[in-house]
């Protein structure tokens, strides 16, 4: 362990002692002594928003938990990763979302619901988030029903990344999802076809069209069919 | 009737502007159009340089902007539990069976269009509409005594101010039928008296001394908020009113806003004058066009006669109010998604910390005050910190303003000294309940109940904390023996999901999750009320800001004082 000094900081983590440079966030704090905290929104290569709070951790016994991703140690703080309060609102949260979103693509998630013993039938009769599959372009299909709003492809598309903004939010609470403006299809939209969204998606919400395909049962032949437009229309340019 | 104005015309006021000027064009297409359509964003797009998916995005968070055609007149009728008590759900289907469609929908010859809405703030009026005219702009309406007057409109203001107390200091001098003047207000007497006389410093350890503490639910000490900022490096500093007030059975600062305009604008200017900020932005909900209104008259009135402006009081202080109006969106109350409102974004809080006082408004410096908070400084300034803590306890300083609705005989705003008892007030200004007493709701959809048996409590910070309980808001609304509690909490389950902006996972998952089973109380099934509370506390601890922390307070009030509300039969 280094030394404390003015820019260091000592604190309890999950009864151990630790010193962390100053800034460090608990979830950078907890990999630190190889311990992984669980959560569904956060990428290293995003700005962490604290949007899906699976990653909360007891600070102190307070009021509120603290979302890791972005929550900074703090000076003698005593901090629980697990505990009874953290495990219930981890679970409710991983049933609530199951109760909404098809997460069976999400593989991390599904480690997550194991570990946190999610009883799949929780909220029986909750109204899940329906969308129609968005297949409106050579490369990517878009299916909503899997998306859990991690945001995390609307950030690469705008200033994480991209600077493109094709992708916005539509609505808000339960319904907000992801939209193009007006939902216009994608060849409409100012989308470049980077990929990056497909990159960083933690579910199966965004795939490329060929990994789509194959799932779909459909033979390579077909695929390239499904395919082809954007060379057809490099060759109306020239 | 209608003013035929061009998407052009609009967008020439707009040249050069940047995003923080994207909600005031957006409604003013909105009034000009009844929609907000494709090519207007694709215009506003080019003229404001932001990305068209983010104006769509703006446009679809705000319930009073539509991307859709609307009928030339919209009419919202409110549903919350003041305005259910009052017969709305009747109004909302009578009017809906008159037009032959239901709410959410156009009359076949684009006449009119039915919404129903969250709480409108004129809750001792209940029950209560607002409806848009198409190229005029909105007008308030309750009493709502029939139908006619939904779809006709009326040329009268249909309700006057009704207040009460006993110690009128904010209240005082008001005509219940229009705003004060400058003429009866008189002079700017505190903001001439801290320019002359005293120092920002002064003036910060004044309002720290009265012991003053924020009136809009999180009861944070104003001093000290003043002074934070005031020390804040960053430039340019900023004040901010919050005038979003939208908890359900809140109404004190449309009535503020409405009878003493002037109040608040002296409030908002010492403030500036004290924090070192030459700009104040007052956020008013869009559902309050009077109060809109009468404010924007009284800013015209003080600039004319160098009240505010350049060089008030030929002092080298400047300053200027600049109103921003709200779209619809109880989120933007909360004190981080109001700036984002202002800048041009869909209404997300943002993370704290940083706080505003040091990251503000656009990132800088803010102190950021509700109504009621700016219009008790100017009687702290003038009469002195002494003279405000002889109102009330040690605690709890100064007067305070409740709003009461339902059950009550006479709702309306009342100006108490805290320390006096919720009984006393419901019985000797409120001139007693309606029926017998059943529940009490405190600070409203954000709130707790109080039983019959705990209406002694006094109503100080103090006494309301130490029972579980909270003024908030300074929402108080009474139910008698004849309601449905399970009714209401339907209502302010509907009302959370409604309002809940999506951001995180617990309150965009939960709010639903919750109506949902509030919805099927009259026949719950096992373990229902094991999973409202899991709910319930999952929301209270793990969600990002104060609304999705609050959403499942009333809820998790309720099965503590009633469980069998929640058990079968």
């Amino acid at each position: 362990m280094p030394e404390a000094d003015d820019n260091m900081i000592t604190f309890t983590l999950d009864g151990e002692e630790i010193t962390v440079p100053e800034g460090t966030t608990l979830l950078e704090a907890a990999r630190m002594i190889g311990k992984e905290i669980p959560v569904i929104c956060y990428h290293d290569a995003t700005t962490a928003n604290g949007l899906c709070r699976v990653c909360v951790v007891d600070v102190n016994g307070g009021r509120l938990l603290q979302p890791a991703c972005i929550a900074e140690c703090q000076h003698d703080s005593i901090v629980e990763t697990r505990n009874e309060r953290v495990e219930r609102n981890r679970r409710t949260i991983l049933e609530m979302l199951n109760s909404a979103v098809d997460l069976s693509q999400g593989e991390a998630i599904q480690e997550m619901m194991m570990d946190y013993g999610v009883d799949e039938s929780r909220f029986p009769d909750a109204k899940r988030r329906e969308h129609d599959i968005h297949d409106d372009n050579p490369f990517y299909v878009r299916d909503y029903n899997q998306c859990v709003l991690c945001w995390r492809c609307v950030q690469v598309c705008a200033e994480d990344a991209q600077y493109t903004f094709a992708l916005t939010l539509g609505e808000r609470g339960y319904d907000t999802h992801v939209a193009t403006a007006f939902d216009i299809g994608m060849m409409d939209s100012p989308c470049v076809f980077c990929g990056q969204c497909i990159g960083v998606c933690p579910t199966g919400a965004l795939k490329p069209k060929t990994e789509w395909g194959l799932e779909q049962g459909m033979s390579p032949d077909e695929i390239r069919q499904m395919t082809r437009i954007p060379r057809r229309r490099k060759e109306n340019t020239e | 009737m209608q003013t035929m104005i061009t998407l052009d015309e609009i967008l020439n006021d707009y040249i050069g502007r940047k995003r923080d000027a994207l909600l005031p064009v957006l409604w003013d297409v909105q009034t000009a159009f009844g929609h907000i359509d494709a090519e207007a964003v694709h215009q506003i797009s080019h003229t404001l340089r932001v990305p068209e998916a983010d104006i769509y995005g703006v446009i679809s968070f705000y319930t009073l902007f539509h991307d859709e055609p609307t009928g030339e007149t919209i009419i919202r009728v409110c549903t919350d539990p003041s305005c259910g008590l009052a017969g709305a759900d009747d109004m909302l289907n009578g009017l809906c069976s008159r037009l032959g469609i239901h709410h959410g929908e156009t009359t076949v010859d684009g006449q009119f269009t039915i919404e129903h809405s969250a709480c409108l703030g004129l809750c001792e009026h209940a029950p209560a509409a607002l409806i848009s005219w198409r190229g005029i702009g909105e007008q308030s309406i309750a009493p709502v005594s029939d139908t006619d007057v939904l779809l006709n409109g009326t040329d009268n203001a249909q309700y006057e101010s009704i207040i009460g107390g006993d110690a009128p200091v904010l209240l005082a001098g008001v005509d219940t039928y229009a705003a004060q003047r400058l003429k009866n207000y008189g002079d700017y007497v505190a903001l001439r008296k801290a320019i002359n006389d005293s120092s920002p410093e002064n003036v910060i350890a004044e309002v720290e001394e009265s012991g003053l503490i924020g009136r809009g639910g999180a009861a944070f000490p104003t001093g000290m908020k003043w002074r934070f900022t005031r020390q804040a490096t960053g430039q340019p500093h900023y004040v901010v009113c919050n005038a979003d007030e939208s908890e359900p059975g809140t109404f004190k600062d449309r009535v503020l806003m409405e009878a003493r305009p002037h109040l608040l604008l002296e409030g908002i200017a010492l403030c500036g004058y004290a924090i070192g900020a030459e700009t104040g932005y007052l956020f008013i909900r869009g559902e309050y066009p009077e109060a809109m209104q009468r404010m924007q008259a009284a800013i015209d009135e003080a600039l004319e006669v160098g009240l505010l402006g350049d060089n008030i009081m030929g002092s080298d202080f400047s300053f200027h109010i600049e109103i921003r109006r709200g779209a619809g969106a109880y989120i933007c109350g909360e004190e981080t998604a109001l700036f984002e409102a202002i800048e041009g974004k869909r209404g997300f809080p943002r993370i704290k910390p940083p706080y505003p006082t040091t990251h503000g408004l656009f990132g800088k410096p803010t102190t950021i005050n509700n109504v009621e908070t700016l219009c008790a400084v100017p009687g702290i300034i003038t009469n002195g910190a002494a003279w405000f803590k002889a109102f009330g306890t040690e605690k709890s300083t100064g007067p305070k303003l409740v709003s009461v609705s339902g059950h009550v005989n006479r709702p309306g705003v009342y100006e108490i000294s805290p320390g006096i008892t919720l009984r006393e007030l419901l019985n000797d200004y409120c001139e007693g309940v309606t029926g017998e007493l059943q529940a009490v709701l405190m600070g409203g959809a954000a709130g707790t109940f109080l039983t019959p048996d705990e209406i002694d409590v006094r109503l100080t910070f103090e006494d309301l904390r130490k029972a579980g309980s909270t003024f908030g808001s300074g929402a108080i609304v009474v139910f008698n023996t004849e309601t449905d509690l399970r009714d209401v909490l339907v209502r302010l389950g509907r009302f959370f999901r409604h309002e809940s902006c999506g951001k995180c996972f617990p309150c965009q998952l939960g709010t639903q999750r919750q109506v949902e089973i509030l919805e099927r109380l009259d026949a719950p099934l096992p373990d229902d009320r094991s999973r409202l509370e899991d709910i319930g506390w999952t929301m209270t601890e793990s969600s990002l800001c104060g609304l999705g922390q609050t959403a499942a307070s009333a809820v998790l009030s309720a099965i503590e004082k009633w469980p069998e509300l929640f058990e079968k039969g």
